[in-house]
């Protein structure tokens, strides 16, 4: 399982009801469901995947977040999941307002647009930065809106959203983002876990 | 055909049944069938529910019409409900004309047949007649529940009257409430039979009017595109247009087909008694307009299926189910499955719908065996 399972399932505790919110192949439901007691449910925009997360006894709905999250009642998950998938809604804001209707606690990952491979590549090339987290070009990018770790953090601050839990994934390693080291974290993560209310 | 009518299996239901309409009914014939073999623990057994003009024999050569069963795709030995493995039960339902209580019938108190003084009935009267035929099998706890289309709506029924009785819940192309351009649809039917000189004429049937019925509904089981590539417009004999009404088109000979075929296995009666269940089925309001409550409390892994090209029950009808089980917290899984073939996907070869309902119960069976 990738890093960013690893810290996801090590938040979530034993016997939660949880919704993975573009669950893919439902890889981290199946963990979660398995090894957690977790009661999960899925909801994922593409026909193949969902048919795939229903062969594993997954309960996964096809559909899209921007139109399919209203409809499950206030604070019915005890967590959502949303994974590295933020930047590619059209109105990521709206997406963020429902997950926290919907669960007591929100994971949101989002993938670092402020780390260094990705700032040396549009400072030296001058192009769109293509990265391994991010290879898709400009053109044909499911990546609408980007932000940074410090961006996301800065939003929270905003909207009066909670942060209980702020993590990174540096080349494959673990670690925590406090006040202190957030500017460093924000050139050297690939990836931040964000756990908000 | 009627010899062979008394060979099928019938089950004397010798409780009272009061039917939605205020009726009482006892000691009513229910035709079924089953296939495969139910296990020592009961627990593979599997309930589907016939659409509208379907019956008890789902797959295998139907006895009676010596054509193959309505779901001879999905179900049998190696097939996506695979008949090696799990049991499956399927009855002909209340106003049905293979057997069960029906127009058809001999109403023994005149002993005349029913026809139109046949009781109006109503999906959840074909429901629990049927919950007669599990306990007469002793089946405690099915495996599933599946059907399309108007089977579908017995699916919903059935899970909301016996919430505890199924592990999985399988509604395929259906609705939780009749749309008005299905009752609409199915009106057309009835006027078409009831136009007919011959209906509620002794000794005589109204095959014309069931035909142009059949006709009618059949364009609404394709979709557009389905239509266009099969047919396009092309000419019934290779030569030039006849400048006549008579079938030009092969669309047209197709359907005049399909509608003539038709009276030879269906009775006209049970075509209006059944439409109008199809149209009095309202789950929502059965719950006071809260479609959620319908499921409260329901443990079953449900697993909803439509078709992208389905418009007799597109996808959005669907869905509301999946919104009102969402609402409600319950088990829901949902696709929607890309398929030209209409609202008739369901009984065809779709391999991915097929692949769906097989992978689904193979989870849900082994889940239950762990």
């Amino acid at each position: 399982m990738k890093k960013e399972f690893e810290v996801i399932s090590k938040i979530i505790e034993n016997n939660k009801r949880v919704l993975d919110v573009g669950c893919g192949d439902g890889t981290l439901m199946e963990y979660l469901k398995e090894k957690q007691k977790n009661d999960v449910r899925g909801l994922e925009p593409q026909k193949n995947l969902v048919q795939k997360c229903i062969a594993k006894g997954l309960p996964v709905i096809e559909g899209d977040a921007e139109e399919e999250l209203a409809q499950f009642p206030k604070k019915s998950f005890d967590y959502v999941v949303l994974s590295q998938t933020l930047q590619a809604f059209l109105n990521p804001e709206e997406v963020l307002e429902q997950l926290l209707r919907i669960g007591k606690q929100t994971i949101v990952t989002i993938p670092n647009f402020g780390y260094w491979k990705v700032r040396l590549h549009l400072l030296f090339k001058g192009t769109m930065p293509v990265t391994k987290n991010l290879p898709n070009e400009w053109y044909n990018t499911p990546n609408l809106h980007m932000c940074t770790i410090k961006d996301f953090v800065n939003f929270c601050t905003k909207k009066n959203i909670k942060i209980d839990k702020s993590m990174c994934v540096t080349e494959e390693k673990i670690s925590e983002i406090t006040n202190k080291n957030i500017g460093y974290k924000n050139i050297f993560s690939q990836l931040g876990i964000f756990l908000i209310e | 055909m009627n010899s062979e009518l008394k060979n099928i299996k019938k089950l004397i239901v010798n409780q009272s049944l009061e039917l939605d309409c205020g009726k009482i009914i006892k000691d009513f014939p229910l035709a079924y069938e089953t296939y495969g073999t139910l296990n020592k623990n009961k627990d593979n057994a599997i309930l589907a529910f016939h659409a509208l003009t379907g019956d008890q024999f789902c797959t295998n050569i139907n006895p009676i019409t010596k054509r193959e069963g309505w779901w001879t795709f999905a179900v049998g030995p190696g097939k996506a409900i695979d008949t090696n493995k799990y049991f499956v039960i399927c009855a002909n339902v209340l106003g049905g004309c293979m057997g069960s209580y029906g127009p058809k019938e001999i109403n023994p108190e005149t002993n005349k047949f029913f026809g139109t003084t046949f009781p109006v009935i109503t999906i959840r009267d074909m429901v629990r007649a049927q919950k007669y035929l599990l306990d007469y099998l002793g089946i405690k706890k099915l495996l599933s529940l599946a059907g399309g289309s108007m089977g579908g709506m017995q699916v919903l029924q059935f899970a909301a009257l016996y919430p505890d009785l199924s592990h999985s819940t399988i509604p395929i192309a259906c609705s939780a409430s009749h749309s008005a351009q299905n009752i609409a649809l199915n009106e057309l039917g009835r006027q078409a039979i009831m136009a007919d000189p011959n209906w509620k004429k002794e000794n005589s049937s109204p095959d014309k009017g069931l035909a142009v019925a059949r006709m009618a509904a059949h364009i609404t089981y394709l979709s557009k595109k389905g239509l266009q590539e099969k047919f396009g417009r092309k000419l019934q004999d290779k030569g030039s247009l006849k400048f006549s009404f008579e079938a030009d088109f092969q669309i047209e000979s197709y359907l005049r087909y399909q509608g003539a075929t038709f009276v030879d296995r269906f009775d006209a009666n049970s075509y209006l008694y059944i439409t109008r269940a199809m149209d009095y089925f309202d789950l929502e309001k059965q719950f006071k307009g809260n479609l959620s409550l319908a499921f409260k409390d329901n443990k079953s892994k449900f697993c909803i299926i439509s078709f992208s090209s389905d418009w007799l029950y597109p996808t959005i009808e669907n869905k509301e189910i999946v919104i009102a089980l969402n609402a409600c917290g319950a088990n829901v899984r949902f696709v929607e499955i890309n398929s030209d073939k209409g609202h008739d996907s369901f009984l065809l070869d779709v391999p991915d719908f097929l692949k769906t309902i097989s992978e689904f119960i193979n989870s849900t069976y082994n889940e239950i065996k762990k």
